[in-house]
Order: C-alpha cells, then sequence, then structure tokens
C-alpha cells in the first residue's frame, strides 16, 4: 500500500491518533499467582476496583471511539465474578476482547464457549517450556495449569490463541521449544521483553537477558519473523543492524495505554508510577477525555529529544529503546535504554551511582499468609523448625 | 498478485474501517489482523467498493485518475490476500 502513502506511518503514530490502537485494561489486581516478574505488583484485589456499570461506561467510550479491541489483563481477570459478563458486554458493543490468563479457569466448558466467538481471543501466559525453568517465575504448579487450559482450548477447536512468554535469561534458550509447544495447539507464540516494572525491577538485574543472549533472540527473531508475535516490544534490538517486523516505536501515549483496576490512565503497561499517570476514566470526560487532552500524553506526542542517542547511527530504528526500562532502572528518559545493544545503557548503569531507582507507585503483592492460624506466638516459627 | 479490477468488489463485514488523518485503520475480527490504509483516497476507494459495479468503478468514482491506478490495485491486492476485502457474487 505504500503507493498511496503521504510520508511513512511512523510518523503519523508519533503525534498520537485519536484514539489508541489497542488499549490494555488490566480488570483486576487480583491474582491466584504471584509470578516474581508480574509488571503491575498483583495480588490483591484493590477495594476501589471499578464497579460492573463504571467498566460498561468504558466500553460504551471505547466503543464511541471505536477502539477495535482491548488487551484484557490483571492480576489474573477472570477471577472478577462479572468478567463473562464484560467480555460479552464489550464483544455486544464491536470492541474485540483478548484476553491474558494464566489458565486456571479455562475449563473445557469455558473453552467451547470462547471457540465459539470469533470477537474473543486468548493468551495464555508461561515464562519457561518446561514445569522446572516456569513455575521458579510463576509458582508451583502454574506450568501444568497452563498446559491443560491450552489442551482444552485445543480440544474445543480454538485455532490460533496466542501463547505469552516473557523473555528472560532462564528461558531464552528455549525459544525452539515454545514454538513447538505452540505449533502442538495450534496456537501463535508471542515473547515479550522483561520489563524493569512492578516485581520485576526486583528481579530484572538477575533475569534479564545478557548481552549474548539478545543476540540470539534478535537472530531468532529475524528467523521467525511473520510467524510469532512480539508487542513489537523488542525494538531496541534493531540497533543490531536490521530492522525487525512490526512498528519500531515506543506507542507509549500514542497508539496504546494502560487502564488499571481503579480506573487510572497510564502512558503503558509497564509504567505503572505517577511520573506516567495521565488521568482517571471516573472524571467528568471520561477515558476520551483522558486520551485526547491530557498533559502527559500531549507531552508524549510532541517531538521528543534523543539526548545522547541522537548522535547513534541506529536512532532513527531504536529510538532509545523502551521508556519505562530506563525510568525503573533510574536512567534519563533522553538517554540509552539499559540494554541498548551497543552497551551504552550498561556504561550509562555503571556510571549511574547509588541512587535507588523509582519504584512503582503502587503494589497490591500479597501480604506473606501467615504460617498458622496463632502466628502471633513468637515461638511459631521456631516449633516449626524443630518438630 | 494483482486482483481483477473488473470484477465487483466489497468490503468483509468482519472488518471494521476507522478513518484516522493518514487513512485508515482497518480490523479484521475474524483474523485480528490490522491493516493501515495509508490514504484517504484509499479510504474512499475500499468504501465505494460495495455499490459499484467493479472495482475499477469504485477506484474512479472515489477520484482515482488513470495514472494513479495500478497503485490502487496494488494497494486493493493487499487488502485482498488479507481478507480485509472480497469479490462479491454477481446480484
Amino acid at each position: 500500500m505504500s503507493a498511496a502513502a503521504p510520508g511513512r506511518l511512523i510518523d503519523q503514530f508519533e503525534t498520537g491518533l485519536d484514539a489508541p490502537i489497542c488499549l490494555t485494561w488490566e480488570l483486576t489486581y487480583a491474582c491466584n499467582l504471584a509470578c516474581v516478574h508480574c509488571l503491575s505488583s498483583s495480588g490483591r484485589r484493590d477495594p476501589r476496583e471499578l464497579s460492573t456499570e463504571e467498566c460498561k461506561a468504558v466500553i460504551d467510550e471505547l466503543q464511541a471511539m471505536q477502539v477495535f479491541y482491548v488487551n484484557i489483563g490483571g492480576g489474573e481477570p477472570t477471577v472478577r465474578a462479572d468478567f463473562w459478563e464484560l467480555v460479552d458486554y464489550a464483544t455486544a458493543h464491536q470492541v474485540g476482547v483478548k484476553f491474558s490468563t494464566n489458565g486456571s479457569r479455562i475449563t473445557p466448558e469455558i473453552a467451547r464457549r470462547l471457540a465459539a466467538s470469533d470477537y474473543v481471543d486468548v493468551q495464555i501466559s508461561i515464562d519457561g517450556a518446561t514445569a522446572e525453568v516456569n513455575d521458579r517465575i510463576r509458582g508451583p504448579g502454574s506450568f501444568d495449569t497452563a498446559l491443560r487450559a491450552m489442551r482444552n482450548l485445543a480440544d474445543a477447536g480454538f485455532q490460533g490463541f496466542k501463547i505469552s512468554v516473557v523473555v528472560t535469561r532462564e528461558n531464552v534458550s528455549q525459544l525452539d521449544d515454545f514454538k513447538a509447544i505452540a505449533d502442538a495447539f495450534d496456537a501463535q507464540l508471542r515473547i515479550t521483553r522483561l520489563r524493569p516494572s512492578g516485581r520485576g525491577a526486583d528481579v530484572w538485574q538477575d533475569l534479564h537477558p545478557t548481552a549474548g543472549q539478545q543476540r540470539d533472540l534478535y537472530e531468532w527473531l529475524l528467523a521467525h519473523g511473520e510467524e510469532v508475535l512480539t508487542g513489537d516490544s523488542f525494538f531496541h534490538l534493531a540497533a543490531y543492524g536490521e530492522s525487525l517486523p512490526g512498528l519500531n516505536l515506543c506507542g507509549a501515549g500514542r497508539v496504546v495505554c494502560l487502564v488499571d483496576p481503579i480506573g487510572d490512565v497510564y502512558a503503558c503497561p509497564f509504567a505503572i508510577h505517577n511520573a506516567f499517570l495521565a488521568g482517571n476514566v471516573r472524571l467528568p470526560g471520561g477515558f476520551t477525555r483522558v486520551w485526547r487532552e491530557s498533559e502527559l500524553f500531549t507531552e508524549l506526542r510532541s517531538p521528543q529529544t534523543g539526548g545522547a542517542c541522537m548522535s547513534c547511527q541506529f536512532f532513527d530504528s531504536c529510538r532509545g529503546g523502551c521508556m519505562a526500562a530506563k525510568f525503573f532502572t533510574g536512567l534519563p528518559l533522553d538517554g540509552p535504554d539499559p540494554e541498548c545493544v551497543l552497551g551504552h545503557g550498561e556504561s550509562a548503569l555503571a556510571v549511574r551511582g547509588d541512587e535507588p531507582a523509582p519504584k512503582p507507585s503502587v503494589d497490591h503483592s500479597r501480604r506473606k499468609p501467615p504460617q498458622r492460624a496463632c502466628d502471633e506466638d513468637p515461638l511459631s516459627d521456631l516449633r516449626r523448625a524443630n518438630p | 498478485m494483482a486482483i481483477d479490477l473488473q470484477r465487483p468488489w466489497t468490503l468483509n463485514d468482519q472488518v471494521a474501517l476507522r478513518p484516522e488523518p493518514f487513512g485508515a485503520l482497518a480490523y479484521h475480527f475474524g483474523t485480528r489482523r490490522l491493516s493501515f490504509l495509508k490514504s484517504r483516497k484509499l479510504l474512499a476507494v475500499v468504501r465505494a467498493l460495495a455499490a459499484q459495479p467493479t472495482g475499477r468503478d469504485a477506484c474512479l468514482a472515489a477520484g482515482v485518475s488513470e495514472a494513479e491506478l495500478p497503485a490502487y490495485s496494488q494497494a486493493l491486492s493487499t487488502l485482498a490476500q488479507t481478507g480485509m476485502i472480497m469479490e462479491r457474487s454477481a446480484t
């Protein structure tokens, strides 16, 4: 279609659209798992969560803005009692749904129901191609739960559901195995980048791919191109030489954003911090006004300064990388990405000093459960250790 | 492969169009695929398809010149390959 194109599409996206192309909506912070890298620090439900009616009002807005689909996540979105009601409401209002789940509620019956709809897509998360690697990140039993959900979907005839993997130091060697799992279930593999967001900040240092692994990942992506979805999240790897398929652009506040369970609107799903909070859907004007008029989004759509990266020959393809990755590792937003493939990020981190990096503004991680009913007894731990 | 502009075409009814300053976004709910129409004129062509007897008529009705036809034929072929538009059975 390029023959009919005035200028580059990416320039149009840089200045933003009247409505997001897609939107991430975390419906709840409640989750039955406690993944070590959870980007939204989920666990406990927030009592201020949007009600069913408030959620429907947001969907009405999305329909009016012609947002084609929402990526629903959490937390574990299916734990909301009104989850299926909201999915049905969205699809009845021309808003398609893709939801991310750990699979715990994808029973054979639910799978059949999902397979029957053209407007609902499902994304099952795993972070290892074996239980051993996966369960270290996502918790005991989570691999088997996810695989059971995949089998239920495949048995129900749901073709092309997504299998979502966050690439880490521990699973980057399993990319072919993930692909084989996806192929076996007639599903599509989606791999995305580990960000130091939420609880991810606590493990990023140990889990983000090494420089050598990033190179392997890049080669793997070049070899598999369009067969694998990436959410365009690896555009910082373009500085190895070739651009990867997809939009090589940070879409935060320009083509994507995040609505959190209490209606706060952030620039992107990986940026749950007051610095990236644009407004709340409960305020007058709702989501539409936040998207179109918020100061933060207006600023994100104005020409960005690339700082030190401007002189880099790869700036046009990498554009300084991921805003959230820089922010939560304490790097300046107009400098290199912490995983800059030319090594500029590592140097920046090395000279950054001991100033602590910003922490997420909200944390719904579950507190450690009491070990016994009468945990107040200061000797309870001792007794357990010496039965 | 180029499509046959002498035949009748239509937008797939599973596809939604959203006008944008650069042209339009097209989303296919069946394949969950997003495509970009990179000009307003192409959007006008796509919208004209269902009411015009042939693809060529739709182009001309939307203001596409003879000289531009090959480029628009190419753009429509891309849309046909991804199922965004489809051949309409003659009524």
